[in-house]
């Protein structure tokens, strides 16, 4: 594409696209997209997604964290069609069967770990992975700080997300 | 934010990503993306092509000989960080990769990346200067080595010329009696550091430091190899008195203005105190290593 002046209107869309097939939550999914789309953009509009939320778009705020075959990323941060071929995990795919709650959702509900909400999506996507890479998580105060320091809350002041994190690996040890 | 219009286009060799780039002067390589993608958000940058090299097999291997480590410039900071070879090889690589970012952000970020967008703040670049590493960089003419002193020319500027790509970064083996350390001041864990200094020194039997190396990263134009302070301890002991001039000497290298975060005066105090801890850090490590 030559950068130019448009002199007449494009006769389709005038973003050029591309074709991208991933695993969302594991269902199989083609579309024909933007390549300018944004992954985070992706799963909201085109996939109704809307549990992924959109809060700074330059990888700072952590609201829209998922999985890409299992490691969390800024879903902001990418384009839908470099992921073609992932498996990306979305807030939608972290409760079990019959929308039991994931332990660290759980733990979210009791320890009152939100208030708006806003940022919980990018909260709990990290804790899930930082307990499905760490076997042995540090849940010193420093330790669960540290690995909460990619999302921002703020309205909570952070003390209860702490707690959460605590009351979840009791809930996955139980 | 939605990103300016460009075409993408996917490679699966180096040949036809240099292809690619040199039949648009207006494209550029996406790597990880953590820089980039953010200035495509905000408009600060606009091409015309994007280059993603994410498939390129040949540029996501790790390799480690008795020399020298050599890492593709698809492999992920994350991967070189949990890699147990590239730790017993150089252990500076880690302790400086813990302070970039966050953990997501490393999880798709890449070591070749941060080189080549060359942030004067950021961590990669300083380690390079102080390990003494290089990129080796492929363009329309061929391929050549670029050593890291000759690297960074300016903040977000390096020696590249415009069609060529980085497709690897060598780091030396951390050299035997030497010992390591990175250290950084920032307001928030994952911010841009405030500064940071990066050591290596190596110890003679009697405890007489053969060499020293440091780099900095936020206190200049660009990351920075601190020589004169280099100087105050190549040859002599590492004692209290040679690692207060050193500071003193990273200290007057600070030039970069005050800013909306630090002032320039306390920036030099950053200098000053983070080089005593980092020398502090590395000569106690060279000791351990020269013991053994």
């Amino acid at each position: 594409m030559t950068r130019r002046v448009r002199q007449e209107m494009a006769r389709s869309s005038a973003d050029p696209t591309r074709q991208v097939s991933l695993t969302v939550n594991g269902e199989a999914v083609t579309r024909e997209v933007s390549t300018r789309l944004l992954l985070s953009d992706f799963l909201r509009h085109e996939l109704g997604l809307t549990g992924t939320h959109v809060g700074c778009e330059h990888g700072v705020c952590g609201c829209c964290t998922v999985t890409l075959d299992g490691a969390a990323m800024r879903s902001c941060l990418a384009f839908a069609v470099q992921v073609e071929g992932a498996d990306i995990r979305t807030i939608e795919g972290v409760a079990g069967a019959g929308d039991v709650l994931h332990p660290v959702q759980q733990a979210f509900h009791e320890c009152h770990a939100l208030q708006c909400g806003f940022c919980t999506p990018g909260f709990i996507m990290s804790i899930v992975t930082y307990f499905e890479e760490n076997k042995d998580p540090d849940l010193s105060d420093d330790g669960i700080r540290a690995a909460l320091s990619g999302n921002l809350c703020r309205c909570t002041g952070y003390q209860n997300i702490v707690k959460a994190v605590r009351r979840a690996h009791e809930l996955m040890k139980a | 934010m939605k990103p300016p219009l460009f075409d993408y286009v996917t490679p699966e060799s180096v040949e036809e990503a240099v292809a690619a780039r040199a039949a648009d002067e207006d494209s550029v390589f996406l790597a990880g993306g953590q820089s980039l993608i953010p200035t495509l958000n905000f408009r600060i940058a606009n091409p015309t092509m994007l280059i993603d090299i994410s498939r390129i097999a040949a540029l996501k291997g790790i390799e480690i000989s008795d020399t020298e480590i050599t890492i593709g410039a698809m492999v992920r900071q994350r991967q070189i960080e949990r890699d147990s070879g590239v730790e017993r090889a150089n252990p500076l690589l880690r302790e400086v990769l813990h302070n970039v970012a966050h953990t997501v952000v490393r999880n798709r970020g890449t070591l070749a990346g941060s080189i080549a967008h060359a942030d004067a703040a950021a961590e990669s670049p300083a380690m390079l200067l102080a390990s003494g590493g290089s990129v080796e960089v492929r363009g329309p003419g061929g391929g050549r080595r670029i050593e890291a002193d000759d690297l960074f020319k300016f903040h977000l500027t390096t020696s590249l010329e415009p069609g060529e790509m980085i497709t690897a970064v060598r780091i030396p083996v951390l050299a035997p009696s030497t010992g390591w350390a990175f250290k950084e001041f920032a307001r928030r864990r994952g911010d841009y550091a405030l500064a940071g200094i990066c050591a290596l020194v190596t110890l003679d039997d009697s405890g007489r430091c053969t060499s020293a190396r440091l780099s900095a990263c936020g206190i200049a134009s660009t990351a920075l190899r601190l020589v004169k302070a280099e100087q105050e301890l190549s040859g002599g002991m590492l004692d209290e008195a040679a690692i207060v001039r050193a500071a003193k000497a990273a200290r007057d290298a600070v030039t970069a203005a005050d800013d909306s975060q630090a002032s320039t005066a306390y920036r030099r105090h950053l200098v000053d105190t983070l080089t005593r801890r980092t020398l502090a850090v590395a000569k106690t490590r060279a000791e351990e290593r020269s013991a053994r």
